[in-house]
C-alpha cells in the first residue's frame, strides 16, 4: 500500500512561490573555523527564509531519514567570495585540501629568506594607446593598426618608495629575456604566453583581464625569487619612466640572417688566423647567437659525442645532480598526470553542476503544469512536492558552481608548478649546452695545439725559416691563446651554471 | 531498495485458506538467472506467489516466468479490460549488449516486480484468469499458451476484421465527402487529453535529467578516483610527511569517489527508474485513450448505420415490399448492436474517470517517496563529501603551517 492520501501531510509545507528567482542561502554555520582562517567579514545577506526540511509527505518506509539539523550542517553558507579584487593581495584563502601545495600566499613577495625585496607589485589600468614611430609599419604587418595595450605598473621597494611606470606587452618579453640570459641555470619562472590566438577568440576585454593577471603574477613571482628580485632587469623595468631602456630582442629570422651574412668571413676572411671565438661571445649558448659557425662547431661536437662515444674531457660528474635530475622529471612527469586529472575533474564537477539545474529547470515546469491543470488534490500536493524538489535541485546546481570556481583556483596551483618545471628544464638545457660550448672549445684547442706543432716541426726542418710560415706560426700561437681564454671563460660560466 | 511487496496483514506462512481471514496476494520477482544457449539466452525470474485466497489452489507457489510471459499477460489485460489503466511494463531491450548487464537486469526486475503487485492491488484486474494461469501454471503449459498468442500477425482475426472496416469507412467517408471520423470533442476530454500529452512531455523531460544526472555522478566518482591515484604518485615525489599528506589526499578522493558510485546506483534506482515508470505509466494512459476513441467511432458508426436503416425500412414500408422484414430483423440486429457500443464506450468513460483519480493518487504517493529517496541520498552524500575533507584539513593545516 503506498500511503494513506497525502492531503493531510501537505500542510506543513511553507509555501515557496517566488523565492525560486531570488534564492538566498542561510549563511547559518560559521562555526567552523578551520574554513575561514581569514577574517572576512561575510557579506550580509537579505534575510534569508528559513531553511525548511523537506518532510516526508507520505511515505512510511523512511526509517533513517536525516534529521532537520542536519540539513542546515550540509548547506552552510559557504564560499563567501574573497573579495576577489584585493583577494590576491589579502591574507590566504587557504580553505580546502590543495592549499597546501601554495606555500607562503599568493598576495605577498617575501621571497625565502632576508627583507623582501620589493613589499608589492600590482598591475592595473590597461589602456589603449598608439605607436607613434612604428605607425605605417606596423599597420602594414599587424593589419590591427599601430594600437597596443599598455598596462600600469606599480611597486613598493624596501625602503618604501613606491613607482609607477607604463609598460606594454613587449616591454615584459624583453624583461624576461634578459633575465634568461643572464640568469642562465636560475630557474627563472616562465612569462605569460603570447597567444596570438587566443587574443583573436576571445573577447577584447577578457583577453586584456586575464593578461593583467598573468602579467602581476608573472612579476610577483620574480620578485619573490631571491636572486632575481635583487636583478637590475627588474629593477630597471620597474623604475625607469619612460621606455625600457634594456635592449630589445630581435627575433629569431633577423638573427639568422646575421648570421648568414657572417659565415662566409669567418670561413675564408679570417682563415689563416683561425677562428677564435671572443670571449664573451662563449658566455652565451651557441644557439640563440648570431654566429652560425660556432652552432655547427658544437652540433658537430655533440654528434661526436653521441655516437661515437668519444669520452669528452668535461664530463657531467656530479653524481648528486644526475640523482636530483631524475627526481624531478620524475615530478615534472607526475605534475603532468595530476594537472590533467585535476582538470578532468574540474569538468566532471561542472557537469554534474549543469545537469542538477536542468533537472531543477524540468521540474520546475513540471510543477508548474500541473499546478496549473490540476483537477485533484492529489495533483497539487504533487506539484508542491515537485516544487520542493526543484528549488532544491537548482540551489544545488549553484553551490556546485561555486564549489568549482574554488577547485579552480586551488588545483591551478599545479598549474604554476608545471609552469615552474618548464624553467627548471630550460635550466637544466642551459646547463647542458654550456658543457658542450666547454667542450668543444677544448677539442678545438686540442686540434690547435696539434696544428701548431706540426707547422712549428715542420718550419724547422726547413732550413731559414720561411718568413709566412712563422708568420702563421705566431697568429697560430696568438688563435690559441685566444681560444684558452674563451675556454677559461667558458668553464667558469659551467660552473657557475653548476650551481 | 523499494518493494513494493504489502505486508500481509494476517501471519504469514501456512495459514489456512479462509476468507474470513484478512485476504492477502504477495507476489516477489526475484532471481534473475540466464538461461538457454548463446544465440537464443534469455533470463528467467522466479515469481513466488503467496495468498490465502480461495481462487488459487496453493497457498504458496513458485513459477519460473520470462519477460515474454510477463508481455502475454499485459496483452491478455489490455485487451480484455477497456478503461482500465492496464499498470505498465518496463520494455524491450532492442540493443543486443545491453541485455545482460547487470543494471539492465535489476531494473528490469524491479519493473516487473512492480508490474505483477499492480495488478494483484486493482480492484477489478486481480479478478482476471489470465493473472491465475500466470501465477500458477507449470512452464510447459505457459509456454504453450504464450506461443499460441504470438502467431506471425500478432492481431486476431476479429481485430483484422475491425482494421477493415475501419478502413472502409474512412475511405466511404472520405469518397462521401463526409468530414474526419468523429472524434470525442466534449471540453473536459479535450482538457483531459492535452494534460495527458503535456504531462508525458514534462515527464520525459525530466526522466531524461535524470538519467543523465546518474551518468554524471558516475563520471565524478571516476575522476575523483583518477586524480586521487594521480595526486598520490606525485606525493610519493615528495619528502616524508609532505608525501603522506599527499597520499592521504588521494584517498580520500578515492573513497568519495566509492561513495559516489553507490550514490549514482541508488539515484538510479530509486529515483530515475520511478521517473520512468511515471513516463510509461501516462503511455499506458494514452492506450486507453485510444480505445475509447475507438469505442467511441463504433459507437457513432453504429448510430449512423441504424438511422440509415431506419429510413431504408420506412422506404421498403412505403413500397409495401417483401424485404421489408428482413430489413426490420436486421434493423433490430443492428440496433442492439449500437447499443451495446454505446454501452461499451460509455463504461470505459466511467472506467476512465474512476482510473484517473486512482492514477493521481498512486502517482502523487510513488513520486513522493522517489523525491524523499532522491533528497535523502543526495544529503547524505554531501554530507559524507563535506566530512570526509573536514577530516583532513587539520592534517594539511599541520603540514603547512609547519613548513
Amino acid at each position: 500500500m503506498m500511503g494513506p492520501d497525502t492531503a493531510g501531510g501537505i500542510g506543513s509545507l511553507p509555501p515557496h512561490d517566488d523565492a525560486m528567482e531570488t534564492l538566498v542561502l542561510t549563511p547559518s554555520d560559521h562555526s567552523d573555523p578551520l574554513l575561514f582562517p581569514s577574517p572576512s567579514p561575510p557579506p550580509p545577506p537579505p534575510p534569508p527564509p528559513p531553511l525548511y526540511p523537506i518532510s516526508p509527505t507520505s511515505s512510511p518506509s523512511s526509517s533513517s531519514f536525516l534529521d532537520p539539523p542536519s540539513y542546515a550542517d550540509v548547506v552552510f553558507s559557504p564560499f563567501d567570495s574573497p573579495n576577489s579584487a584585493a583577494g590576491a593581495r589579502a591574507g590566504d584563502d587557504d580553505g580546502g585540501g590543495a592549499s597546501s601545495l601554495r606555500r607562503g600566499g599568493s598576495g605577498g613577495c617575501g621571497g625565502g629568506g632576508g627583507a623582501a625585496e620589493y613589499l608589492w607589485i600590482e598591475v592595473t589600468d590597461p589602456q589603449k594607446e598608439q605607436d607613434p614611430a612604428a605607425a605605417s609599419a606596423a599597420s602594414l604587418v599587424s593589419g590591427s593598426g599601430s594600437t597596443y595595450v599598455s598596462y600600469l605598473v606599480a611597486s613598493a621597494g624596501r625602503d618604501g618608495s613606491e613607482r609607477r611606470v607604463r609598460r606594454r606587452f613587449r616591454d615584459f618579453v624583453t624583461l624576461a629575456d634578459r633575465l634568461a640570459e643572464a640568469y642562465r641555470g636560475f630557474f627563472v619562472p616562465p612569462r605569460p604566453d603570447k597567444s596570438v590566438v587566443e587574443s583573436q577568440v576571445m573577447q577584447k576585454s577578457e583577453f586584456v583581464e586575464l593578461r593583467r593577471a598573468a602579467l602581476e603574477r608573472y612579476l610577483r613571482r620574480l620578485a619573490a625569487h631571491p636572486v632575481i628580485a635583487r636583478s637590475d632587469e627588474l629593477r630597471v623595468f620597474l623604475q625607469a619612466q619612460g621606455k625600457l631602456p634594456l635592449p630589445a630582442t630581435t627575433d629569431v629570422a633577423s638573427r639568422m640572417l646575421d648570421g648568414v651574412a657572417k659565415l662566409p668571413g669567418q670561413l675564408f676572411g679570417e682563415a689563416p688566423a683561425g677562428y677564435a671565438a671572443a670571449p664573451q661571445d662563449v658566455v652565451q649558448p651557441a644557439k640563440g647567437g648570431r654566429d652560425l659557425l660556432r652552432i655547427f662547431k658544437e652540433l658537430k661536437q655533440s654528434v661526436a659525442y653521441d655516437w661515437g662515444g668519444v669520452k669528452p674531457l668535461v664530463v657531467e660528474e656530479d653524481k648528486e645532480f644526475l640523482e636530483r635530475k631524475e627526481k624531478i622529471l620524475d615530478l615534472e612527469q607526475q605534475l603532468t598526470t595530476t594537472s590533467q586529472q585535476a582538470e578532468a575533474l574540474v569538468k566532471a564537477q561542472q557537469d554534474i553542476g549543469e545537469t542538477m539545474g536542468e533537472l531543477g529547470l524540468a521540474f520546475i515546469k513540471l510543477a508548474k503544469f500541473e499546478t496549473e491543470e490540476a483537477i485533484f488534490d492529489s495533483q497539487r500536493a504533487r506539484a508542491a512536492d515537485t516544487k520542493c524538489v526543484a528549488t532544491a535541485a537548482v540551489k544545488a546546481s549553484r553551490l556546485y558552481r561555486e564549489l568549482n570556481a574554488q577547485t579552480v583556483k586551488h588545483l591551478d596551483t599545479l598549474h604554476e608548478y608545471l609552469g615552474l618545471m618548464l624553467a627548471v628544464s630550460n635550466a637544466f638545457s642551459d646547463r647542458a649546452s654550456a658543457l658542450l660550448t666547454v667542450q668543444t672549445l677544448m677539442s678545438d684547442l686540442s686540434s690547435l695545439h696539434a696544428r701548431a706543432e706540426k707547422l712549428e716541426a715542420a718550419s724547422s726542418k726547413i732550413f731559414g725559416g720561411d718568413r709566412t710560415r712563422l708568420r702563421k706560426v705566431e697568429e697560430l700561437r696568438e688563435t690559441i691563446r685566444a681560444t684558452e681564454d674563451a675556454k677559461s671563460c667558458a668553464i667558469r660560466e659551467y660552473e657557475r651554471i653548476k650551481i | 531498495m523499494i518493494s513494493t511487496e504489502r505486508s500481509p496483514f494476517g501471519p504469514s506462512g501456512q495459514n489456512p485458506r479462509s476468507p474470513s481471514e484478512n485476504p492477502f496476494l504477495t507476489i516477489s520477482v526475484t532471481d534473475p538467472v540466464k538461461l538457454g544457449n548463446s544465440v537464443q539466452s534469455y533470463i528467467s525470474y522466479r515469481v513466488i506467489t503467496k495468498t490465502n485466497l480461495p481462487e488459487f489452489e496453493d497457498s504458496e507457489k513458485i513459477v519460473i516466468r520470462r519477460y515474454s510471459d510477463f508481455e502475454w499477460l499485459h496483452d491478455r489485460l489490455a485487451e480484455k479490460y477497456k478503461g482500465f489503466f492496464i499498470p505498465p511494463l518496463p520494455e524491450k531491450s532492442t540493443v543486443e549488449k545491453f541485455r545482460f548487464s547487470a543494471e539492465f537486469i535489476e531494473t528490469r526486475r524491479q519493473a516487473l516486480d512492480m508490474f505483477i503487485n499492480r495488478v494483484a492491488s486493482h480492484p477489478e484486474l486481480r479478478k482476471s484468469e489470465d493473472l491465475k494461469i500466470f501465477l500458477q501454471e507449470d512452464e510447459e503449459k505457459m509456454e504453450r499458451i504464450r506461443t499460441l498468442e504470438i502467431g506471425y500477425f500478432k492481431k486476431k482475426p476479429a481485430d483484422l476484421i475491425q482494421i477493415f472496416k475501419d478502413v472502409g469507412s474512412k475511405v466511404s467517408d472520405v469518397v462521401l465527402g463526409k468530414e474526419k471520423p468523429m472524434e470525442e470533442s466534449t471540453p473536459e476530454y479535450e482538457k483531459l487529453k492535452h494534460y495527458i500529452f503535456e504531462l508525458e512531455d514534462h515527464l520525459a523531460e525530466a526522466q531524461k535529467q535524470a538519467f543523465r544526472l546518474v551518468k554524471r555522478h558516475r563520471e565524478l566518482g571516476q575522476s575523483l578516483s583518477d586524480f586521487g591515484k594521480a595526486i598520490k604518485l606525485l606525493g610519493s615525489c615528495e619528502g616524508d610527511s609532505l608525501g603522506k599528506v599527499f597520499s592521504e589526499l588521494g584517498s580520500k578522493s578515492e573513497l568519495l569517489s566509492i561513495k559516489l558510485q553507490k550514490e549514482a546506483h541508488n539515484l538510479l534506482m530509486n529515483f530515475e527508474e520511478p521517473l520512468k515508470d511515471y513516463v510509461r505509466a501516462v503511455q499506458s494512459i494514452k492506450a486507453t485513450m485510444a480505445d475509447r476513441a475507438n469505442a467511441f467511432r463504433q459507437q457513432c458508426e453504429l448510430a449512423e448505420t441504424v438511422k440509415l436503416k431506419m429510413i431504408n425500412i420506412e422506404k421498403l414500408a412505403l413500397m409495401h415490399s417483401e424485404k421489408h422484414g428482413e430489413a426490420e430483423m436486421e434493423y433490430k440486429e443492428l440496433k442492439a448492436e449500437s447499443e451495446e457500443a454505446t454501452r461499451r464506450f460509455e463504461n470505459i468513460v466511467k472506467l476512465m474517470n474512476e482510473e484517473l483519480v486512482r492514477f493521481q493518487e498512486q502517482k502523487t504517493a510513488d513520486m513522493g517517496l522517489a523525491f524523499h529517496e532522491f533528497a535523502k541520498g543526495q544529503a547524505k552524500l554531501a554530507n559524507d563529501i563535506a566530512d570526509a575533507w573536514r577530516n583532513i584539513l587539520p592534517k594539511l593545516e599541520a603540514c603547512s603551517s609547519s613548513s
